[in-house]
Formats: structure tokens, sequence, C-alpha cells
């Protein structure tokens, strides 16, 4: 077999997640029409547009908790038909198990996969560390404030090496100090975990903070009207990025764009 | 409760109760209130006679079999009524009618069924637990975040994973509440099964003791009787309140 020359692998756009054409009809009400977008791999998008537009919907399609009406969804070329370990999602409002300390939360992905307890927990103390709750392992999630209870399910999110990591609104439910320090951490996560992000947020600043690429979502029946990718400040150190004129640029041009859907 | 500041341990308000018993008792209006005092000397007596203790194990034995029934039956029934629309469709008018059904009225069918034995007494303590159990299941299921049933299936749960380590301890506060409504009317059950069905345990003794009028041994049997639920109902309710922690927080 003729080896792939690393010029041509790259020139094809690789693409981690694939959605193909797909609709979403909820009785009367149809949230997704005739939507497609590539997710490159490697990278973090985000999936922007007004309440309601269906991003949720979009995001539970690819993790396999809803089917699409129509249109189909590809990870790593294979059709999606379910839930799969290819993909972990955290959750807006965290779900994690009251009942069950940190330690045993981060691990909980792994245990429902049946990986042995030791080994598991080995894993989940490893992100337990990333994530910055060393030494809270013996805890219960009442016992944490929000944004520590987000870190726990970004771990257990983590934990699984799942190629695809699916974000719902993951920081809405913190303060704003806390937000900032998490879209930091965020890009550092996915410069060092290679793994390919699909972000949803409300929040123009922090789509454009965080994202390689933007897909602007209009309203029901929603569709993609823009994908923005970001070029100059990517590179830049987090404390410059909120300067950059190409940032401040981004944040105003989809303003303008979503502004009408405003009331 | 608190008196002039001070704060009185909790059940001191029998006291208050014990001492006008005694008092109406020692008035000896009726032969149906002998003095408290008189109640306590025959309970001591009776505890260890055989005929006594016979008849705790008896009704220990159907009691606790009859709960057992209704707890493993009830909780899946429940939890399952709870997941799926078919289920609990087919169920749900059934559960609401024996939950408040005169089931006394059905202990004669009973006997006709199951014959006379402890088999019929332990499906009466069933019959009369296992209804408040399946509903308070069911209702602790409904009430689960729905995000919990997608954590569980976006890692892969299988059904009887979800089941055990997601849907059971989401819905455990709300378990033990029926748990604990359910063992309480089992009492009741396993006492109305001992005197209609056959005539054993503290049922044949209450039988005995009332033709006989004896009441003072009556009374006694009665008070270790209440002593015994209420204790069981105090270490449900003190299981309930180690869960509640996340009751508030699901
Ligand atoms: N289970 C459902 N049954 C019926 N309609 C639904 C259901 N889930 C969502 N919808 C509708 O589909 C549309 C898209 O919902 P979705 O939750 O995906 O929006 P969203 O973009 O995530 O909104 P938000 O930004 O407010 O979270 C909404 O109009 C919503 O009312
Ligand atoms: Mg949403």
């Amino acid at each position: 077999m003729q080896p792939i020359e690393p010029e041509t692998r790259q020139a094809v756009t690789d693409s981690a997640v694939s959605v193909r054409n797909v609709s979403k009809v909820y009785g009367d009400v149809q949230a997704l029409k005739d939507l497609s977008l590539e997710f490159p791999r490697g990278e973090l998008t985000s999936l922007l547009g007004p309440s309601g537009c269906g991003k949720t919907t979009l995001l539970k399609i690819i993790a396999g908790l809803l089917k699409p009406t129509s249109g189909e969804i590809e990870v790593n070329g294979e059709r999606v038909t379910g839930p799969g370990p290819d993909r972990s999602f955290v959750f807006q409002d965290f779900a994690l198990l009251p009942w069950a300390s940190v330690l045993r939360n981060v691990a909980f992905g792994l245990e429902l996969r049946g990986v042995a307890k030791s080994e598991r927990e080995a894993i989940a103390e490893k992100y337990i560390r990333e994530v910055g709750l060393a030494g809270f392992e013996k805890k219960f999630p009442h016992q944490l404030s929000g944004g520590m209870r987000q870190r726990v399910g970004l771990a257990r999110a983590l934990s699984v090496n799942a190629q695809v990591l699916l974000l719902d609104e993951p920081f809405s439910a913190v303060d704003e100090q806390t937000r900032r320090k998490f879209q930091e951490d965020l890009l550092e996560l996915v410069k060092n975990e290679k793994k390919t992000f699909i972000f949803v947020t409300h929040s123009i600043e922090e789509a454009v903070y965080v994202s390689d690429q933007i897909a602007i979502l209009l309203p029901r029946p929603s569709r993609v009207s823009e994908i923005i990718r970001p070029s100059s400040f990517r590179d830049k150190s987090v404390d410059n990025i909120r300067r950059d004129p190409e940032y401040l640029d981004i944040v105003d041009r989809i303003w303008a764009s979503l502004r009408s859907y405003v009331e | 409760m608190s008196l002039y500041g001070y704060k009185l341990p909790a059940l001191s308000s029998l006291i208050l109760w014990a001492l006008l018993w005694e008092f109406v008792g020692r008035l000896g209006l009726t032969f149906f209130i002998p003095p408290f005092s008189e109640v306590m000397v025959t309970l001591v007596g009776l505890i260890p006679t055989p005929a006594f203790l016979n008849a705790l194990w008896v009704t220990s034995y159907a009691f606790l079999a009859g709960v057992f029934f209704a707890i493993v039956l009830g909780i899946p029934i429940g939890i399952l009524m709870g997941k799926n629309r078919i289920v609990d469709e087919l169920l749900l008018p059934w559960v609401n009618i024996f939950l408040s059904a005169p089931l006394t009225a059905l202990v004669p069918v009973l006997m006709v069924l199951f014959g006379f034995g402890t088999k019929t007494v332990i499906i009466t303590t069933a019959l009369f637990a296992i209804w408040i159990i399946i509903l308070n299941a069911r209702a602790g299921v409904r009430q689960i975040n729905r995000s919990l049933v997608e954590m569980a299936r976006s890692f892969g749960a299988s059904p009887m994973d979800a089941f055990v380590k997601v849907y059971f301890w989401a819905a455990l506060p709300e378990i033990l509440g029926g748990v604990r409504i359910g063992v309480i009317r089992a009492v009741k059950g396993v006492i109305i099964g001992q005197l209609l069905i056959s005539i054993v345990g503290f049922g044949a003794l209450f039988e005995l003791y009332s033709s006989q009028f004896l009441m003072a041994e009556f009374w006694a049997v009665l008070i270790v009787l209440f002593g015994l639920a209420f204790a069981l109902s105090e270490f449900l309710a003190y299981l309930e309140r180690k869960v509640s922690y996340y009751a508030a927080s699901r």
C-alpha cells in the first residue's frame, strides 16, 4: 500500500464530527431544519444563537441522546445510532450523583464501562488533580460550590477519554469570576488534550474567546447562518485576547447579526 | 418541646398521659382501665412467659415475611411504573384502588384462596404494606432529574446499571418514606390477619385477654406492640434523615 503523504492528509479537512442535513421536529415545533455542519478534529467549535434555536437539541442529537427526524451524524466516519464511548457530555446542571463522593462521581463514567475499581479511581484522581480539585475527593456535591461541581462534571467527561467532548452551556450556572477562570482553563485543555470540543453558549464574548470556529445558528427552524474562524489572536496569551482588534471586531459582527432576533 | 425554658426530652408528654392513666385507673371507674402501674407490672411478668415469647415469634415472623415481600416486590414495581408509561397505565388504577380499599373485607377471600395458616397472614400483611411502597417508589422515580437519566445513558449505562446505580438511589428518600408508612400499615395487617384468619400470635393473645376481661394483660400486650411499631418507624425515619441531605438537591 502507498503511504499517504503528510501534506495530502492535511489538505483534506479532517472532521471529527459531521452533521449532515439534520432535521428535528418535536410535535408541531420544527427545532432544526436541514442543518449541516463540520467539526474539525482537535478544535473547539461553539454553537451560538438565540434562546430556543435548537442548540441543546443539536448537541443531544450528536450525543446520541435524541434521534434526528431526518439526516445523519458521523463521528470519526461512523454513523451515530446512540450514545457511545467516543463522545462524552458535560451537563449545564452538572448531573452529579448527590449520594456519591467526588471520587466516585468522576469515576462513574468508567464504572459504567466496567473498569475495575482501583484502576478507575487512579484515573479519576488524575483528572481531579487536573481540574484543580485535589483534596476534595471525599467530599460530596452538596459540599461544593457551583464552580467546583462543574469541575467534577468536566473531570468525569475527561476521564472516559472520549475523543469528542460535548458541553451544553457548562459555565452558565457559575459566577462571572469563576467563569473567566474556566474559559482560560478550557483554552489550556483544548491545547493539551487534543480532543474535539463542541461548546454551546449564550455569550458572544465567551464564544469568541474560546473558539477556533463559531457556528451562528438562527432561530427556528434553525440552520447555520454563518461560520466564523478567528485567526490572529488564538496564539496570543490569554490576557491579551480581549484587547485584540480582531476579537473586538468579531464580537461586534456577531452582535450585529444576532441583535435583530432579540426583542 | 420545652417548659419554662428547659428543653424536655422527646416523648416526655407520654409521662403526663401515663400519670393521668394511673389516676383514672386508681379511681376504679371501670374494669376496662386498670392503673398504669398494674399494667406495667403485668407487662414485666408477662414478657418471659412462653405464651408471650411464642406470640412474639409467630407475629414477628409473619410481619417480617410480609414486609419483606412488600418491599422486594413493591420497590421494583414502583420504579418500573415510574419509568415505563405502558406498565404505569396498566397498573396504576389497581394500585390506587387497593391503596384505599378496605382490605379487611378481602381477608375472607384470601382465606378461601390460601387457607387458614401463616401463609395467608403473611399475604395479608404484604397486601397492607405494598401499595404505598409502590406509589412512593413511583413518585420517587418520576421526580428524578432528567439530566441524571441522560448522564447515565450518555455514559452507556445498561438498563440494569441505571436501575441499580441511579434510579434506586435517586428515588431513595421517597422509597424510604413509603417503606415507613408501609411498615406501619403492615402492623395493622398482621394483627388483623391473626385475628381473622388463624388465631395465633399477638392476635390470639388479644382475643384471649379481651374475651376473659384480663384488661391489664390486654393493655400490656398493646403497649408492647405499640413500642415495637414505634421503634421500627423511628428507625426508618432515622434512615430517611440520613439520605435527606440529598433529597433537596437532586
Ligand atoms: N422535548 C421537547 N418537546 C417539545 N419541544 C421541545 C423539546 N425540547 C426542545 N423543544 C423545543 O425545541 C426548540 C429548541 O430547543 P433547545 O432546547 O434545543 O434550544 P436551545 O437553543 O438549547 O435553547 P436555550 O438557549 O434556551 O437553551 C425550542 O423551541 C423548544 O421549545
Ligand atoms: Mg439549551
